[in-house]
């Protein structure tokens, strides 16, 4: 299998500026590896790690320790992330802007030519159902569409790797259904989708393998069925790695 | 540079998508339309007064559109979290920073040369001659000017948290020049050391804005400034530029991003 995604040993500390504050360690030799066509789940509680990797992977953290690299280049390289495509959580694209504006903007980024790029908008915005909202300025866009213009903002590149940052946080259940069925039609089309979510029902039905860190460390890496194992479910095979201690019902 | 023209192009739709521009260029034709309907002591060269007014108001306009729109590009993008899917892609940060360079200082243009036409119609009107060279050598040393505060407004912006602290900064530091800045040798040479040193060296290290104050120009109708004065204060002007927009693409390096 085709490593598209690797970090070896993959440090990160933030210095604090404030006296008397000790360095904090985000990431304690982190090893991944996300092969071609595999949707790859990110588990973590709060403060794991998995932002931190996601953004050493895109080139904004540098590690302080260790490597990551896109395709086999180095992370930082902007050439790296070429054939990317990111969803942040929560982002409000430019209000100014109509979504068929935003991914034309996007598209010259990407030094898409002009007859591909007006190919590949309409596709997209059929894909993520904003067709009848494409002339619209985002400002009137709701939670559930702005998160869908993300979406097709994150695929104007046709990327063979999608990074996703808690896609679904904050929609309703038909959003989260919608972002579901999109990431389930591009691991069809063989896409490798690595992403992070604390919706674990999710994961559970969309992923091939998982890994679960927790303080920086990777505490569990494999197939959602061998992670799951004894447990009734992911959530409980979760929260047992984590250590999270079974309170007894009064 | 298509990098660059890409994230330019969405500062200026930005800019004529808002209201700022048009709220404060229908102020100045209000003002000016109004005064100039106004026949004051039967004073035919009450003409010029309208016309210093029409540019105080230019400049004033000029100044604001340049500073706000400059100070709220960055911290805009890191609060909306349109920075991260933006470098995400293959943009480097030295691009971002060319390019809302770019986009800033262009929309300045745009809206200089729409104030220009006005007070060109506005004079024109009661003048009955259109002095078009010397509207092109004031409106280009004052659009050079914008460049050099948009440039200084990008760098504040990664420096100081709010855009309004960047912005009132901005303000102080570019009226103290203009008023003060061309007699801050004269004042030196009334301290004692090291303070007239360290005001002597302010007013060398410090941009000359007033150089690109050519209002009397076309209030007076004065001949040109000769061509090669107004290329070395554009080369003058265009080094500042481009110093600070090195500081800032050197202060964004090591900016995190989140």
């Amino acid at each position: 299998m085709t490593a598209i995604l690797r970090t070896e040993k993959l440090r990160v500390e933030f210095r604090s500026r404030d006296v008397g504050q000790t360095t904090k360690v985000a990431l304690r030799g982190l090893d991944l590896e996300v092969g071609a066509g595999e949707v790859f789940g990110f588990l973590g509680p709060n403060g794991a790690g998995k932002t931190t990797t996601m953004n050493v992977l895109l080139g904004f953290v540098p590690p302080t320790r260790g490597a990551a690299y896109l395709f086999d280049i180095d992370v930082r390289q902007p050439i790296a992330r070429q054939r990317i495509g990111y969803l942040p959580e929560l982002t409000y694209y430019y209000k100014f802007l109509t979504a068929e504006e935003l991914l034309r903007f996007y598209a010259k980024i990407f030094g898409l030519p002009r007859p591909v790029a007006d190919r590949r908008i309409p596709e997209l915005l059929k894909l993520v159902e904003l067709e009848p909202a494409a002339r619209r300025p985002i400002k009137t866009y709701s939670k559930g569409m702005q998160q869908r213009v993300g979406l097709a903002q994150a695929l104007i590149n046709n990327p063979d790797l999608l990074i996703l940052d808690e896609p679904t946080s904050g929609l309703d259940p038909l959003g989260r259904m919608r972002v579901r069925e999109i990431i389930q039609r591009l691991k069809n089309e063989g896409k490798t989708v690595f992403f992070s979510s604390h919706e674990l029902g999710e994961v559970e039905s969309v992923c091939d393998r998982v890994a679960i860190i927790h303080h920086g460390e990777l505490k569990a890496l494999g197939r959602v069925a061998d992670i799951t194992g004894s447990h009734a479910n992911l959530e409980k095979a979760f929260l047992d790695i984590i250590g999270y201690p079974a309170q007894p019902v009064s | 540079m298509k990098n660059i023209s890409a994230v330019a192009g969405i500062v200026i739709k930005e800019l004529y998508r808002r209201k700022d521009f048009y709220a404060l260029f229908i102020v100045t034709v209000v003002i000016c339309g109004l005064m100039a309907m106004l026949n004051i002591y039967n004073d035919t060269n009450i003409v010029r007064y309208l016309k210093e007014i029409c540019l105080d108001l230019i400049w004033i306009s000029s100044l604001v559109i340049a500073i706000t729109t400059t100070a709220r590009q960055i911290p805009a993008e890191r609060e909306n979290r349109t920075l991260l899917p933006l470098l995400a892609k293959p943009l480097t940060r030295t691009q971002l920073i060319l390019g809302k360079f770019l986009g800033c200082w262009l929309a300045c243009g745009l809206a200089l040369l729409c104030f220009y036409l006005f007070f060109g119609a506005l004079a024109a009107s009661r003048e009955h001659h259109w002095l078009l060279l010397n509207y092109f050598q004031a409106g280009l040393m004052h659009w050079f000017l914008l460049g050099v505060i948009v440039a200084f407004a990008l760098l504040g912006s990664l420096i100081f948290a709010a855009p309004s602290s960047n912005a009132t900064i901005c303000f102080v530091l570019v009226g103290g020049i203009l008023f003060v800045g061309r007699n801050l040798d004269r004042v030196a040479l009334t301290l004692r050391e090291p303070t007239r040193a360290i005001v002597n060296a302010l007013y060398y290290a410090l941009p000359h804005l007033e150089f690109y104050d050519l209002r009397d120009l076309v209030v007076h109708n004065w001949p040109l400034v000769a061509w090669k004065y107004i290329v070395l204060a554009l080369l003058y002007a265009s080094f500042y530029m481009a110093v600070f927009l090195i500081g800032a693409c050197l202060v964004f390096r090591r900016k995190a991003v989140n």
